[in-house]
């Protein structure tokens, strides 16, 4: 039983952090048509920022959660408006080739500042500690991911579905020439939306921070496995990000624990079964 | 048009001279370079038959490099025939690879086909990653002999320039051959696909089988370049299946130009002499490399060649 449990919170607390990570990707793709290939980039960014306001500029760890994604999300905007916005009009591989040259930039940008070696962060002192539940030992700070993970996608649900703003981001991702036409400014709005893509990745980062060893290199994961998400749960659909969060964090957490040499390769028969039988994913829309 | 036909003809054979006059020209370790420029230029443009002429974006042609690479090393190591024979099983072995993961990828386009092919490349990765007894795992698999390129052909490949010259005339031979297949009615045919494969379908085109037949090519070709890179290196290791590895060939095509077949090599060339120049001063040469490919995605997508060509007066 404990084992299950233990399972189960490691399914959960790497599933939600997937999630909240994967959520931005999927928003922008959703909306911009972009295939973020940079967005682990930007998740690593977020690591290593709240490395800095904790470690040099000694924010607690909290201020640091909160003001690093939006230092982030910045830095995504002047990259969309800069860059990004030149290429919509193309071919979409474009953008994918774009993207994964700001991830070349960002590794090693983040290997020059920050040096290749492995970095930590210590969890905040309040949530240190561990708990039980059901005779499985689980340090509190997971449960912590599991519950802001669970409170990002709400606030992400209720803001697609409840707000002016949100409406107006539907509408643009459904027919942006129809949505310019009724006075909408797009332009502005794929800025924000692509920010605020890079806003969750650096969200992840930051919460990721303090229970992942940080190295130059741990973008690159995250992003395949984002990939392997969105194109599981289908491109562009959030509750898709969700489910295939879910389901990711599951074979971790389970398949981790029984099945340890095909953990590499589960994620991947996922996702090629889901595009050879349903190319636009378990929840997507079939374009 | 004449005019530049010939034109390019002369470049041609200027170029393949000095390649030929290359180990008298240049200083030691540049035999090395070109060697592995003209590998992965091969790989590049096998790559490029599928992204260039059929508008396909693959990010897991490791897949074939890797398994040329591997299907070499084990064949050299355990049964140790003649190095033409075990060229030719790799890239057959490749073309089987790609055959298999082709029949699914080319159900799908556009991004989702690039994740497909994601997907089954960090497959092949995984597997020869995990199958320590045959593999070796992430030691990979070395101290394999380089034998003779033919019975009762005493050549010893061992040394870097007859290597060198073993690699010239197979990549010449096979950029000939991958250049006929663009030009041939198969090769408009998957031009045509690029442009607008619905109209090519209500022409009457078997779409999917077109498609898959210049994925079993590339994977072909690129499991040769993956065979001539593993006994070049004197080893074979998972990395050269890992999508990194896909990634090499992406950026080396946007550099030097897609729309163009020579597009690929220009890129291998200018990918290792600026990967050489940089990592002189610093580590982070990707960085660098990022920022080239960046501005050429955005300012000029058509590459350096068409940097050329403009430059020229050829097409605006």
């Amino acid at each position: 039983m404990s084992t299950f449990v233990a399972a189960l919170l490691n399914s959960l607390d790497i599933g939600m952090l997937l999630f909240v990570i994967a959520s931005g990707l999927t928003i922008v793709f959703g909306v911009l048509g972009v295939l973020n290939f940079a967005h682990g980039a930007l998740y690593m960014l977020g690591a290593y920022f709240a490395l800095t306001a904790v470690r040099w500029i000694e924010l607690p760890f909290w201020a640091a959660l909160v003001i690093v994604p939006f230092a982030v999300a910045i830095l995504a905007a002047a990259v969309e408006r800069l860059a990004l916005r030149r290429i919509y009009a193309r071919h979409p591989t474009q953008a994918l080739l774009l993207t994964f040259a700001f991830l070349l930039i960002l590794n090693d940008a983040v290997r020059m500042i920050w040096g290749p070696g492995y970095q930590i962060i210590d969890p905040p002192r309040a949530l240190t500690g561990t708990f039980v539940l059901a005779g499985a030992v689980y340090p509190l700070y997971s449960l912590f991911v599991i519950a802001s993970g669970a409170a990002v996608g709400l606030a992400v649900w209720l803001l697609f579905s409840r707000t002016l703003i949100g409406k107006r981001i539907r509408a643009a991702a459904l027919d942006r020439d129809m949505a310019l036409a009724v006075g909408i400014d797009v332009p502005r709005l794929y800025t924000l939306v692509f920010a605020f893509g890079a806003w969750l990745a650096a969200f992840g980062g930051a919460l990721a921070a303090p229970m992942r060893a940080l190295g130059p290199a741990m973008g690159d994961r995250i992003i395949i496995e984002s990939f392997i998400i969105v194109v599981i749960g289908g491109l562009g659909s959030f509750p898709g990000a969700l489910l295939g969060a879910l389901i990711l964090g599951a074979l971790h957490g389970f398949g981790g624990r029984w099945f340890p040499q095909f953990d590499i390769v589960w994620p991947y028969v996922g996702m090629a079964l889901v595009l050879l039988l349903r190319p636009h994913g378990l929840l997507g829309r079939s374009a | 048009m004449t005019g530049r036909g010939a034109a390019r003809r002369v470049t041609l054979l200027a170029l393949l001279a000095v390649l030929a006059a290359w180990p008298w020209l240049a200083p030691y370790f540049a035999i090395f370079l070109m060697t592995e420029i003209l590998i992965l230029g091969l790989f590049a443009a096998s790559f490029n038959l599928l992204f260039g002429y059929t508008g396909l974006l693959s990010f897991g042609h490791a897949a074939y490099f890797g398994t040329g690479a591997y299907v070499a090393a084990l064949l050299l190591r355990d049964m140790a025939p003649p190095f033409l024979a075990v060229l030719a099983a790799a890239a057959v072995g490749a073309a089987v690879v790609a055959l298999v993961i082709g029949w699914f990828s080319v159900r799908l386009t556009e991004v989702y086909f690039a994740m497909l092919t994601l997907a089954f490349g960090m497959m092949v990765y995984a597997l020869v990653h995990q199958w320590r007894g045959l593999t070796g795992g992430s030691d990979g698999v070395a101290g394999f002999p380089l034998t003779a390129p033919l019975p009762g052909v005493a050549v010893n490949i061992a040394d870097p320039v007859n290597y060198y010259y073993l690699t010239l005339i197979l990549v010449a031979v096979s950029a000939y051959v991958l250049h006929r297949i663009t030009v041939s009615p198969f090769g408009l045919i998957l031009r045509s696909l690029r442009e607008n494969s619905e109209r090519a379908s209500f022409a009457g085109v078997p779409v999917r089988r077109y498609r898959l037949a210049a994925f079993v090519v590339s994977g072909l070709f690129s499991g040769l370049a993956g065979a001539l890179f593993a006994p070049f290196n004197r080893i074979a290791v998972p990395e050269m299946a890992h999508w990194t590895q896909s990634a090499e060939p992406v950026l080396m095509t946007i550099l030097g130009g897609s729309q163009y077949f020579f597009g690929p090599f220009l890129g291998a060339g200018v990918f290792l002499l600026l990967r050489q120049w940089i990592t002189s001063y610093t580590q982070e040469w990707m960085f660098f490399l990022g920022v080239i490919l960046a501005f050429l995605v955005v300012f000029l997508p058509r590459g350096l060649l068409g940097l050329f060509d403009r430059w020229l007066g050829g097409r605006s």
